[in-house]
């Protein structure tokens, strides 16, 4: 038995102003991708035609790492938040959907570790 | 779901160049969503030594591991300008009717355009076909 009253309710609890919280992230990470990308797209460009030691050496280089990892955080989120809206469009039976929505969860944050666990390691070397 | 009113079907509607397009962003981020598997076996074959790299080079290289990184390259391409699109019609501006149409159409042409002068310029550096 609860004596808050509906507005109260309303005006406190709920998704009152968190209701926004993924369009609002979906845009956060949109916005990083771009200046992230197009620096992703000229590090491989410099690493093309280099052979395995070089690359490890350049990919290992901190301003590189830094890039790289910061680009890996952004786009795993992006990838999060948009396949989860993909999935609540088209999937409508309740088990299913929760079910894709974990595994959408698993399959981000594998990439993100193997991703940023390979950057860390190029890094600190072993 | 039986019994509530739908909206019209989709299907009914001659395609406008920004339902297109808006299909492209959604079936482009799809395919980077999977492409994201690429990016991650590179960084993990480079960080595991060079026989795992020349593994990753050996597939990538190849006549189909081409196609699928030229493809990948497009994606990324045209959803980044997609993207773009969408910012800036979240500022509501753009998005009058022959405003959004020039938009739409920036998107297809802009990423084609720059994914040919991508490859190009890779080809370019490596030297032909066959680095």
């Amino acid at each position: 038995m609860t004596m808050r009253t509906p507005l109260a309710r309303v005006r406190g609890l709920g998704a009152s102003r968190t209701g926004t919280d993924h369009f609002w992230w979906q845009r956060m990470t949109a916005v990083a991708n771009v200046p992230l990308t197009i620096a992703g797209i000229v590090i491989v460009i410099s690493l093309l035609g280099r052979n395995h030691a070089a690359t490890a050496q350049i990919l290992a280089s901190p301003l590189i790492a830094i890039i790289l990892l910061l680009f890996i955080l952004s786009i795993t989120n992006h990838m999060r938040i948009g396949m989860q809206v993909i999935i609540e469009d088209y999937v409508h039976e309740e088990k299913l959907k929760i079910a894709l929505i974990m595994l959408n969860v698993f399959y981000v944050v594998a990439i993100f570790i193997a991703s940023a666990f390979a950057i860390l390691k190029l890094s600190f070397g072993v | 779901m039986a019994g509530r009113p739908l909206s019209p079907h989709l299907t009914i509607y001659r395609w406008p160049m920004t339902m297109a397009m808006s299909i492209a962003h959604r079936v482009t981020g799809s395919a980077l969503y999977v492409g994201t598997l690429l990016l991650a076996w590179w960084l993990i074959a480079v960080a595991s030594g060079p026989t795992a790299y020349a593994t990753f080079q050996m597939v990538a290289g190849s006549w189909i591991g081409r196609l699928v990184l030229f493809g990948y390259t497009w994606a990324l391409v045209h959803h980044m300008i997609g993207g773009i699109r969408h910012l800036v019609w979240d500022t509501v501006h753009g998005l009058e009717p022959g405003e959004r149409d020039w938009w739409a159409r920036a998107t297809l042409f802009g990423s084609v355009a720059l994914t040919i002068l991508l490859w190009l310029l890779a080809y370019f550096i490596t030297g032909g076909l066959r680095s």
